[in-house]
């Protein structure tokens, strides 16, 4: 994320003895101390979260609760900064959301919960300052809390259900992107049915004074171990999703970054509320022609990791770059994204990567790598 | 044997030198992933980058620690990279060196200095 602090300078989150017990190596991360890895290592770490659970801590993450005089004067609000849908998002449910900036670029993104009252806003700890300060200049009327008393916490993978359900029965009920309340260990958590790694799971928002226990009582259960960023990082990558500062940044609009999904329809042209939201005109351009540029998935052949600033090449000229690669456990090969001209961007296409001096096979593939496990 | 302070090994057997890294320098690098390992017959000079190695976290460089001509390579690891966190020292050598001069190995650290050196 580019904001990696001198490690004298990083700021320690509520778990950090936890993750200390837990043999955790702690690097610099967004101005945080934060877990890399744990014993088991990365590659293990990744395997074990797609085989049964895993447990991140993610409380570095900005959590930022918005009030407005009602919900629909609050949803027409946050519209103004995002191209999501936010009216229509109901009670209880979550969904994927941008904010952007005029030129049509990404400032963030993030998700959003509608809460009954008020919306619950998660969005990255690089960007978690700008984005608040920028809510609070452009939310006239809107209330814009940062949440700083609680941790957030991930539990991932196909033993997620059952490992939490043990705490809190009622969980299993819940549906992907569902959100909603549950007591664990006596204290009051904010739970969504979302994560970052293609697998099903939960997103758990804990009081920092029951996070500890709430986490010794999850690495109690066997199927559950302790997560590092390093595996994070190549599950998301696994599962297509993006990471902000490097897929997609000022520069990239949503439409190049292949998520218009997160555009519902009543935003875009012929829509109830088409635009409206910053930088419109060039992203509704795009959706309706197609834009210059599209972030891809991309297959290395052969063993070698092609990774971030890698460029990549086509009938000898250079036409794109990547923004994230690394070796996929799962995959078992190499796999990246980045970014091709959309010409180039068709799953199959051949291209190459300038690797060490050498131009090497890379082909264009779908994304997700691997097919998501969500439960819907 | 003897140590680098490039966390390499170096291995007498015969007229050749057998290279490969230590535990420590494994351990560091984390979960290996690919390896490219040099051209049998190549002549390198001491500090020549002759093999790539990239783990889950990052790619790294390892350097010819003396002058000499690559006389043989462990293939194995080209298909099961991960061979080098499994054994380091004994099955994930890299390369047989045929030195240039010999006493270039003398400048490097003793098993027991480099214990010390990684503390």
């Amino acid at each position: 994320m580019g904001q990696d602090a001198p490690a004298d300078e990083m700021i320690d989150l509520p778990l950090a003895g936890l993750h200390a017990e837990l043999g955790g190596k702690m690097v610099p991360f967004a101005g945080y101390a934060m877990p890399v890895q744990y014993a088991a290592g990365v590659m293990k770490e990744h395997q074990h979260t797609r085989a049964a659970a895993g447990l991140f801590d993610v409380s570095h993450m900005g959590q930022v609760i918005l009030r407005g005089a009602d919900a629909e004067t609050l949803a027409l609000a946050f519209e103004s900064l995002t191209p999501a849908a936010v009216l229509g998002l109901k009670e209880g449910r979550q969904r994927y959301g941008l904010l952007t900036n005029d030129a049509g670029g990404i400032l963030d993104d993030l998700m959003f919960a509608n809460r009954g009252d008020h919306l619950f806003v998660v969005v990255n700890a690089a960007c978690k300052a700008t984005d608040i300060a920028h809510m609070r200049a452009n939310l006239p009327g809107i209330e814009v809390e940062e949440i700083t008393d609680r941790c957030l916490l991930a539990l991932q993978g196909p033993g997620a259900e059952a490992a939490l359900a043990r705490l809190a029965p009622e969980v299993a009920e819940m549906r992907f992107m569902d959100v909603g309340y549950v007591t664990l260990e006596g204290a009051e958590c904010w739970i969504s049915r979302s994560g970052y790694t293609g697998e099903d799971g939960f997103e758990i928002s804990i009081p920092n004074e029951a996070a500890e226990s709430v986490a010794r009582a999850l690495l109690a259960d066997d199927s559950v171990l302790p997560i590092g960023l390093g595996a994070r990082d190549s599950l998301r990558l696994e599962a297509g999703l993006c990471l902000y500062g490097h897929d997609i940044d000022e520069t990239t609009s949503p439409v190049e970054a292949a998520l218009q999904w997160s555009i519902q329809k009543a935003r875009r042209a012929g829509g109830d509320r088409a635009g409206g939201f910053p930088g419109a005109e060039r992203i509704l351009a795009e959706l309706d022609r197609g834009p210059a540029r599209l972030r891809v998935g991309l297959r290395p052949e052969g063993r070698a990791p092609m990774r971030e600033g890698v460029t990549l090449h086509h009938e000898g000229a250079e036409v794109g770059r990547i923004t994230s690669g690394a070796f996929g456990p799962s995959v078992a090969g190499p796999v990246a994204m980045g970014y091709l001209p959309a010409a180039l961007a068709t799953p199959g296409t051949a291209v190459e990567g300038a690797l060490r001096g050498k131009m090497l096979p890379v082909s264009v593939a779908s994304l997700p790598f691997l097919p998501a496990n969500f439960k819907r | 044997m003897k140590f680098t302070e490039e966390h390499e090994w170096l291995r007498p057997e015969d007229e050749l030198v057998v290279v490969g890294i230590t535990e420590h320098a494994a351990e560091q690098l984390g979960d290996i992933v690919f390896i490219e390992l040099p051209e049998v017959g190549t002549q390198v000079n001491k500090d020549d980058e002759v093999v790539v190695i990239e783990s889950v976290k990052a790619a790294s460089d390892i350097l010819a620690p003396i002058d000499g001509e690559i006389i043989e390579v462990n293939e194995a690891l080209v298909e099961d990279p991960g061979k080098v966190n499994e054994d380091p020292t004994g099955d994930a050598w890299f390369f047989k060196i045929k030195p240039a001069e010999p006493e270039q190995m003398d400048e490097y650290m003793s098993e027991a200095a480099y214990m010390k050196y990684v503390g």
